[in-house]
């Protein structure tokens, strides 16, 4: 049985790179460099301050699931907040094991699942 | 500026329909609005605001204003919070009346999900390009009913809540929808009966999810001196609180919501404590939305959700706070998809005492309609309103 694919992320000016970065493996992430938080979802702004004084830097790919369900509608999928090793927490899903092992607290780690048609790849996660 | 007794709701009426294949949506805020009218003592010409959200078709406000020939409008507003907008909107109307920008300010919702064939809440959505969130979010199945789960695995996760907790809610409901000839459900379920449903999104099952119904409700807001002029009971706003909250930036606690802010302000303005309240509609997409509510709003401490809901302490005539004692959105209707009108609709059926007798609070003189909008696990609107009779 073939795998399903995830609908392609529609990126928009602010966003391009953070998905040319997905197509080759890297997870970026915003930082507020006045408070040197880091955040999710990455944008021009930080959601702190409101200044543009903001970077995009890689994720490390570690994290652990912070919440997470499984919808049984159209086969079992694992939706889940994981919360990366860098401090914020992303809405994403957990793939590519048992969805019966998935619990709050478990450690994943970054995996990019591929999209429908020319789309870049989305960060999933699996439990490490 | 207080916004204690400034103004009454004079009007308010709830749309019989739960399955409207032969209106449209217009028609049914056309409705809803007669029916208001009716209800009050007062005509169309006595309309001079009017108030609506995103489920009214067309521009804001625009289209509604010309189908319902509202002609003498000196106030009009389109705040969308999502589901909770009416209770908000109140707090609106009540402001303009306070700044005598109106006197007699109309709101309504309706619409028409199940005759429109949206059959679940759990279908994907399609991504907008402008909606900034979107591409980080909609291609990872998100759905009103994993948002809202998310918030429901971690609740249990830090408080220990149960599936058995959260079913008290759905049995309480089903308590009163029982004598609704209107609710969409009306059979009285058990903790069992809804443990046992099947699991939608873990851990909320089926019989943890509102209803999908078609509908509406409008409300007549009015200054005191022209309530005080009419024949129907007097109900007055007494305190009022909204917010919208977000994500900020990958950092909120998924266990509570707005509520917290919008509780304190609205309980603040009234001048009354949870303990003073006789009544409460609280917003019941899920199960858990009740919840996280309650202990938002104060009614018992956070993380402690689970015990208060149990043993029937929502039934009316059995424990100590009422709610929704219509049948709520989990068993008598959902219209829009946006339960805030409705639930002001109920609390003011109690303080005129016109609720079902076997659901009526003796004596009640003070009621809280609480709300909210959007998704509690991504980014929601929340609204509170404290009503009074005088």
């Amino acid at each position: 049985m073939s795998e399903k694919l995830f609908a392609a992320p529609v990126a928009d000016p602010t966003s391009q790179a953070v998905w040319d970065a997905a197509r080759q493996g890297r997870l970026l992430i915003g930082l507020c460099k006045d408070t040197g938080k880091h955040f999710w979802y990455p944008r021009g702004v930080s959601p702190f301050t409101l200044s543009p004084n903001v970077d995009l830097v890689e994720a490390s790919g570690q994290g652990t699931v912070y919440s997470y369900t499984i919808l049984r509608a159209g086969g079992p999928t694992c939706a889940a907040y994981v919360e990366l090793a860098e401090g914020p927490r992303l809405f994403t899903n957990i793939v590519d094991c048992d969805l019966a092992e998935v619990r709050i607290g478990a450690k994943v780690r970054l995996v990019f699942k591929a999209t429908e048609g020319e789309g870049a790849p989305v960060p999933c996660f699996t439990l490490a | 500026m207080s916004l204690r007794g400034s103004a009454c709701i004079v009007g308010a009426y709830e749309h019989p329909t739960r399955k409207a294949e032969d209106k449209s949506v217009a028609q049914l805020h056309a409705e809803v609005a007669w029916g208001a009218l009716q209800d009050a003592g007062l005509s169309k010409d006595d309309i001079d605001g009017y108030v609506c959200a995103g489920d009214a078709p067309g521009l804001g406000p625009l289209s509604m204003i010309d189908y319902m020939g509202l002609d003498r409008l000196r106030y009009a507003d389109s705040t969308d919070l999502g589901g909770c907008s009416y209770i908000a909107h109140v707090a609106h109307a009540a402001a303009a009346i306070k700044l005598g920008r109106a006197n007699v300010v109309l709101v309504t919702l309706a619409g028409r999900p199940r005759s429109e064939g949206q059959a679940v809440g759990t279908g994907a959505r399609a991504q907008n390009p402008n909606v900034p969130d979107d591409q980080f979010e909609v291609p990872f199945t998100k759905t009103t009913g994993t948002s809202y789960a998310l918030c429901a695995m971690r609740h249990m996760h830090d408080y220990g809540t149960t599936s058995e907790q959260l079913a008290w809610i759905k049995v309480a409901a089903s308590h009163h929808a029982q004598h609704n000839p209107h609710a969409m459900l009306k059979k009285v379920v058990t903790v069992e009966d809804v443990v046992n449903s099947p699991m939608v999104s873990d851990p909320l099952h089926r019989l943890d999810c509102c209803v999908i119904s078609d509908g509406g409700g409008a409300l007549i807001v009015a200054r005191p001196e022209i309530a005080r002029s009419l024949k129907r009971p007097v109900v007055t706003v007494r305190g009022t609180g909204e917010t919208a909250q977000g994500e900020f930036g990958g950092y909120r606690d998924l266990t509570s919501s707005g509520a917290q802010l919008t509780g304190a302000r609205a309980f603040g303005e009234a001048g009354v404590t949870p303990a003073d309240i006789q009544y409460a509609s609280i917003y019941d997409s899920f199960t858990i939305t009740v919840l996280m509510q309650l202990e938002d709003l104060g009614f018992c401490a956070k993380g402690e959700g689970g015990k208060f809901v149990s043993d029937g302490n929502l039934i009316s005539g059995v424990g100590r706070l009422p709610f929704n004692t219509d049948g709520g959105g989990l068993c008598n209707n959902h219209p829009a998809n946006r339960g805030g009108m409705t639930k002001v609709i109920e609390a003011v059926r109690q303080l005129r005492g016109e609720a079902h007798p076997a659901v009526q609070v003796p004596g009640c003189t003070l009621a809280l309609a609480h709300g909210t909008g959007g998704l509690l696990g991504h980014r929601h609107g929340s609204a509170t309103l404290i009503l009074e009779r005088e």
